[in-house]
């Protein structure tokens, strides 16, 4: 490698303190895409191995990986090459790593059939898939270096990049008989490793992406250069759904700076020699809206729409005994939650940038969903899809705003009106005013206790379904399943149970997936019921749970776990609380205690967090602790404060300022257990989402008595003196 | 208008109205990306820099007002023994997910390295507090500024 390559050199060995042994740190090459990274050497002209769409091995030895899930933190990169890997017995400190283009013929997601990076399901979806892939090429390879040798395949072996046949002293680098393997044919049921044979797989390594993004060398889709690009920002609508009455320029077009005033049926974006251009001239806009029918539409009347909704029968999820029959015996008990909207607030505004010429389209930017990015492209620049380009990249936080492909499409749209490649850049008020937003959710609970258990169950969801409008095909019959994802799957032994859907599509409000999607309202709902049932039969909120877990063991030993570790049932000063939430969501069962404080105005104080985690083999233990460690702050920062409030179909959070998150000084420490297991692997990166808040929640139920029932946390319902 | 400014050791001239904020002239004008925009309004520290040594927030910061003082960013943070310290801790204690903050807490923490060597809690949590991750890393952001002062 040549020495201006500096990031293909190996770095030293380091200790890592997490493991308690050695790990290996690999300084991996990395290969984005193709706009402003360092130059990559090309693959080697002459010959390529290509078995399938994640693997390339040219003859010198060059081994690339395509990663069919996005980037956006959450680590898949490194566990998916991990994973390939493992398999292929690549020499895993050289293989380079490249962003997928959009297919959802070769990339899609064997869960969905469509390329989307969500719903913690990289891994678990993709794990059968990537080591049939990475061990079908090491088959090959080996095949052919046995064929070269004139020996028996099942006498060689391959390691670090290399078949070798060892009672013959011989070796060949996969580089070598990649020409050759690429003539045989693909087995279809290659054999995979043992897992006790794994060198990679469970090992906590370092991440393939961390060493560029310390020193603003990784380029995230907001970074894209292009030759004579322009820059762009938008605003639209302040009401949601509002149009473009009139839009008077003549200020704007003044401005140094500023190239062009764009003005399309729901939007005007200005276009400038920079953002700050780009965004003074967009301030010197005067815009006459259309404000249309939203424009009386508030809060109140939302909620109000949403609890009627909820008095309605639903659609029932699931039903198991007598429901009826179970609440009519022993003593039962009625609780209703609510779940605000929220925004995504990624820290990487949306963006976009585009190049069109007569007869193609180039798009750079951070998806969830190439292959839907790419057709919503394609329908705005009027091009058949193959003549569209993706170039995807890491991106600055997902958390399901990068599910959808709105960013891409009004990208494009503008681009049509301009005569250079734009890079369009949303303002933050833009992009959290125009988000679309975890639904507002009603949870109906009505329950039954009997000696300590609970024998009835009847629990109904009612809000928007995000997956009727974002994946149709799989909104079936009424029923959304990602709305009563965790209430269908509910872990606890009740011998009679029901679960009902309502579908309330709540005006003005366009609702999206969230970090920790349908299950993040339906645990908050369970966990904190299951807390005031729990004192309703007078007992321990953990023994209360953990005399109905036979059926689910991995969570019940889970819950054991977190027990111990947080020191549950030890004594707490005055006001100090602690409460439990366990969950068996996205194939991970996950037990958390958290303990905190409520100050006399009514204040929370997060003092301490214990998880305790069976995800199955953990392909990174480390990234699982980090996914957990940051999922839940990212739960907890909601329940504190995460709310967008409607007024005038106005959203009336605009920026941090006020809509708020947690920072380092409210930051308890947070310690994560991962449990060793050998089942599938689990997903991960909703997970923490959603336990979080039931488990602050409790906290503050034990701290103060007082059974909150709605999120954000109402400071002024527990303090204790009154402001 | 046109301006000398010294960006990480190397004189840059651009021309731009005298109120641009230095990150726009860093990120649009000089193509050094690894500054980023977050919130335009002080309030998340992603376009943190340094000038002459202490951590400001570029997004508010004119171009016009910088004169001759020395600019750093994440580009050249490694230059200092602070940064390199730093971001050695940083991957050490695999603090880094989504990363878009990251260059912000970075130059943070470095300044606060730089200024104070052995940081205790309080003094972490006044000079971070800016900072916001969204991927929720700051447990591992305490435990690597620690680490990177020793003391870990």
């Amino acid at each position: 490698m040549s020495s201006k390559h500096a990031i293909f050199s190996r770095r030293s060995v380091l200790q890592s303190g997490l493991a308690g042994g050695l790990v290996l740190a690999f300084p991996w090459p990395l290969r984005a895409a193709p706009v402003n990274e360092p130059e990559q050497p090309p693959d080697h002209p002459d010959g390529q191995f290509a078995p399938n769409a994640f693997i390339r091995i040219d003859n010198s030895g060059k081994t690339t990986l395509v990663m069919p899930q996005a980037e956006m933190g959450q680590g898949v990169y490194t566990a998916i090459a991990m994973i390939l890997a493992e398999e292929l017995d690549a020499d895993f400190a050289q293989v380079m790593i490249e962003h997928g283009p959009p297919s959802d013929k070769l990339y899609g997601n064997p869960l969905f059939g469509v390329q989307v990076t969500g719903n913690s399901n990289s891994i678990r979806a993709f794990w059968d898939k990537l080591r049939n892939a990475g061990a079908a090429a090491r088959t090959m390879l080996i095949a052919a270096a046995a064929a070269q040798w004139q020996v028996d395949a099942a006498s060689c072996t391959a390691a670090n990049g290399k078949v070798t046949h060892a009672s013959s002293n011989r070796s060949l680098t996969y580089g070598e008989v990649a020409d050759a393997a690429a003539k045989l044919p693909v087995p279809e049921k290659p054999k995979l490793k043992d897992p006790r044979d794994f060198t990679l797989i469970g090992k906590p390594l370092k991440r393939s992406d961390t060493p560029n993004k310390s020193d603003g060398k990784t380029i995230y889709g907001i970074d894209a250069m292009v030759p004579d690009m322009k820059f762009a920002t938008l605003v639209q609508c302040p009401v949601l759904g509002g149009k473009v009455k009139h839009a008077d320029d003549s200020a704007a077009k003044n401005l140094p700076g500023v190239r062009q005033v764009v003005v399309l049926d729901d939007l005007v974006a200005v276009v400038g020699d920079h953002m700050w251009a780009a965004w003074q001239g967009l301030n010197a806009l005067k815009v006459t809206w259309d404000e249309g029918q939203n424009a009386k539409i508030n809060s109140a009347d939302i909620w109000n729409e949403l609890r009627a909704a909820s008095q309605k029968d639903g659609v029932v999820a699931k039903s198991e005994g007598d429901v009826n029959k179970g609440l009519a015996q022993g003593e039962s008990f009625d609780a209703a939650y609510e779940l605000p909207f929220l925004a995504h607030a990624t820290m990487e505004p949306m963006n976009c940038t585009v190049r069109l010429s007569p007869d193609g389209c180039e798009i750079w930017t951070g998806s969830q969903v190439q292959s839907r990015a790419q057709q919503y492209a394609a329908k705005a620049a009027g091009l058949p899809i193959d003549k569209v380009k993706v170039y995807n990249h890491y991106i600055g936080g997902g958390f399901g705003r990068r599910l959808e492909a709105d960013m891409v499409a009004s990208a494009v749209r503008i681009a049509k009106e301009v005569s250079a490649p734009i890079k369009v850049v949303w303002t933050r008020e833009e992009d959290m005013q125009h988000d679309v937003y975890r639904p507002a959710y009603r949870d109906t609970i009505s329950a039954s206790l009997s000696n300590g258990k609970i024998v009835g169950w009847k629990y109904k969801v009612t809000g928007s379904s995000v997956l009727a409008r974002w994946f149709p095909v799989a909104f079936k019959n009424g029923l959304d399943g990602d709305a009563v994802d965790s209430a269908v799957d509910m872990p606890y032994d009740i011998p009679n149970k029901r679960v009902e859907y309502v579908r309330a599509e709540t005006p003005a409000v366009t609702t999206g997936f969230w970090r920790g999607v349908g299950p993040n309202n339906n645990v908050f709902a369970i966990e904190s019921f299951m807390d005031e049932l729990a004192r309703k039969a007078n007992m321990d909120p953990v023994a209360f749970r953990l005399g109905m877990l036979d059926g689910t063991p991995r969570l019940k030993a889970a819950l054991k776990l977190v027990a111990e570790k947080s020191g549950w049932g030890s004594p707490l000063p005055p006001r100090v609380g602690r409460g439990v939430s366990v969950q068996p969501s996205f194939g991970s069962f996950i037990a958390t205690v958290v303990e905190a404080e409520v100050d006399d105005m009514g204040e929370v104080h997060l003092r301490r967090v214990t998880c305790a985690v069976d995800t199955g083999i953990a392909v990174n233990p480390d990234t699982i602790m980090a996914q957990l460690q940051g999922g839940l702050i990212f739960g907890l920062t909601a329940a504190l404060w995460g709310e967008v409030t409607i007024e005038k179909g106005r959203v009336q959070q605009s920026n941090f300022n006020n809509y708020r998150m947690l920072r380092i000084d409210e930051t308890p420490p947070i310690d994560v257990h991962v449990i060793k297991s050998g089942e599938h692997p689990g997903g991960i990166g909703e997970t923490g989402a959603t336990a979080g808040p039931p488990a602050l929640r409790n906290a503050i139920y034990a701290a103060t008595g007082v059974p909150l029932r709605r999120l954000p946390i109402d400071r002024s319902a527990i303090a204790s003196k009154k402001a | 208008m046109t301006f000398s400014i010294s960006i990480n050791g190397t004189k840059h001239d651009v021309d731009v109205a005298d109120d641009t904020p230095l990150l726009w002239v860093l990120r649009d004008v000089l193509g050094m990306t690894g500054t980023k925009y977050g919130c335009g309004i002080a309030q998340c520290g992603a376009c943190t820099v340094h000038v002459d040594g202490n951590p400001l927030r570029s997004c508010l910061l004119p171009v016009g007002t910088i004169g001759s003082r020395a600019v750093t960013t994440i580009e050249g943070i490694g230059a200092t023994e602070a940064g390199a310290k730093v971001q050695k801790a940083w991957l050490d204690r695999e603090v880094i997910q989504c990363g878009y903050c990251q260059s912000g807490q970075i130059m943070s923490a470095a300044a606060l390295l730089a200024a104070n060597p052995h940081p205790d809690d309080a003094d972490i949590d006044a000079a971070m507090a800016g900072n916001i991750c969204r991927c929720g890393t700051y447990v591992r952001i305490r435990e690597a500024i620690k680490s990177a002062a020793g003391e870990a």
